[in-house]
């Protein structure tokens, strides 16, 4: 069963400069429980599918559906959104931080609560739940960033280059973190990066885009069998899939 | 002593040394005061300057003291109220037209230039209208203050709105939020800190609209005090209505700096 499923969409934005062909004729199935990363020469239109995929902009041409059911406007509930920038509000502790989601879709429930104390209480942050942002190291605050979009039990995750923001060293454990939590709790991911060794890292698929306007150029089936991104590092077939899809995004 | 010193740790030295930098401070303020005041005060006695002109600080105390006796509450409590109540009415109405701006793109995009001009345009120019609308009474000193203040208002209040982040309001609408969610859960309490430094400027712009209001009427208040002082050349009543002004001005900033604090501490423990 296809937990995305992203039919011939196309997209084209209109600027006072004119029409820009964002996406063109773009087809991708993701299955329940995938690990699926996208990557593709900057500004190529990456961040799109994912704006795309959370409902926030619509398709010029095609279809989107999540878990069966047609993407049209906010599909709020079913899609998690992980940024760039953990964007915590400092203003709130660590636990109504990650009560956000549930806030916003009414979903506040004793249940779901507990779900995402539990969350937090599995993964590390029993002892933070009154503290403010302000005081967790930056890979802490993205282990709080993806609680928070886990809490509302979203189908899809949707990645938008999580880990730009930190530096290499806190990359590299962060990376291994939050694959280690997305895969233990069975979540459907889509990643954004430009970040090659990155996507090889941690996807089961890693999907090559064109230029402006992106289609899909090519699909790498990853079969290097590591428990995690560090480990898959280390193996030595992860050079020469990163060599593969080097090539493939620069020619 | 010299071994007393040795037994310092240097972060007890460094403690120490904040500390000594601290009152150092407090000290020459304290003397820059009292300088200013014993040299008005010798310079009058002494004969430099006509304390006729100048007044002097033992002739303020003593008009101080004869207005104790008189009627000096009136005037203080009527100028507070039309300060107090000027600055409240402002900061109300400010912080809703800028949630209205804020909310619709159209209204800001149109509102913007007649804002401007209304923040170029020196209020005091109203005076004879406000005079007219509201009448030669205390309706129009608080109608003075809050022209003065709204706009200034409005304007740092929409700008505290508009520079949150753009990724925290994609966050949220990717989690299927609805406009006024992300008022009250993002836009309302990230700009706090933005809306008490806009109390702070309103402190100032209300004591300026008040006592400028009093000037074109009243017939009580600090404003006119000054002004009456001024008329008849009593130099002591202008000077004495003055340094309670400034207390009371005092007074007012240090409460917005209180609810600061408060504040800030309620954000941190509540919940």
């Amino acid at each position: 069963m296809d937990m995305l499923s992203i039919k011939n969409v196309s997209l084209c934005y209109q600027t006072p400069e004119g029409e820009t062909d964002a996406l063109k004729n773009v087809s991708l199935d993701v299955k329940q429980g995938e690990f699926v990363s996208l990557v593709g020469p900057s500004g190529c239109g990456k961040t799109t599918i994912l704006s795309l995929t959370a409902g926030l902009i619509r398709p010029t041409e095609g279809q989107i559906f999540v878990d069966g059911k047609r993407v049209d406007g906010k599909t709020g509930c079913d899609v998690g959104y992980m940024l760039q920038r953990d964007q915590l509000f400092e203003w709130r502790t660590i636990r109504d931080n990650v009560m956000l989601g549930l806030e916003i879709q009414k979903k506040k429930t004793a249940e779901n609560v507990e779900y995402a104390e539990n969350l937090l209480i599995k993964y590390g942050l029993k002892d933070f739940f009154k503290h403010y942002p302000g005081e967790l190291s930056g890979g802490m605050r993205q282990r709080v960033a993806l609680i928070r979009t886990l809490a509302f039990r979203p189908k899809i995750l949707l990645l938008d280059e999580p880990f730009s923001a930190l530096d290499f060293q806190t990359r590299l454990s962060v990376c291994d973190d939050v694959y280690a939590i997305i895969r233990q709790e069975k979540k459907t991911a889509v990643l954004v990066t430009h970040d090659i060794s990155e996507a090889v890292s941690m996807s089961d698929r890693v999907v090559v885009l064109s230029p402006r306007p992106a289609s899909v150029k090519n699909i790498f089936t990853i079969d290097i069998n590591a428990p995690t991104p560090l480990k898959r590092r280390e193996d030595p077939g992860f050079s020469v899939w990163f060599d593969k899809i080097w090539t493939e995004v620069c020619v | 002593m010299k071994k007393n010193k040795k037994t310092l740790s240097p972060r007890q030295l460094y403690l120490r040394k904040i500390k000594l930098d601290k009152s150092k401070i407090l000290i020459i303020q304290i003397a820059v005061l009292v300088a200013f005041v014993g040299l008005w005060e010798l310079s009058t006695a002494v004969g430099w300057v006509d304390s006729f002109f100048v007044s002097s600080p033992s002739r303020i105390v003593r008009t101080f003291a004869d207005l104790w006796k008189q009627d000096i509450m009136k005037h203080i409590g009527i100028t507070l109220l039309e300060c107090v109540l000027g600055f409240l009415i402002s900061t109300v109405v400010g912080v809703i037209v800028a949630i209205l701006l804020w909310w619709s793109e159209t209204f800001r995009r149109v509102a913007e230039p007649y804002l401007v001009v209304l923040n170029a345009l020196p209020k005091i120019a109203l005076g004879p209208v406000i005079i007219i609308w509201a009448g030669a009474n205390m309706n129009a000193i608080i109608m003075m203050t809050f022209l003065i203040c709204i706009i200034v208002t409005v304007m740092s209040v929409l700008n505290g709105f508009m520079s949150c982040d753009k990724g925290k309001i994609f966050l949220l609408e990717s989690m299927g939020a609805t406009k006024f969610q992300i008022l009250t859960k993002l836009i309302l309490p990230y700009s706090v800190p933005n809306f008490i430094s806009v109390l702070k400027i309103n402190v100032g712009l209300s004591w300026v609209g008040t006592i400028m209001g009093e000037y074109l009427v009243s017939g009580a208040g600090l404003g006119y005090l000054i002004i009456y002082g001024g008329q008849v050349f009593k130099l002591d009543l202008v000077m004495a209505s003055t340094v309670i002004l400034c207390l009371l001005a005092a007074l007012m900033y240090f409460s917005v700096c209180l609810c600061e604090k408060l504040i800030a501490r309620k954000r941190r423990t509540s919940k």
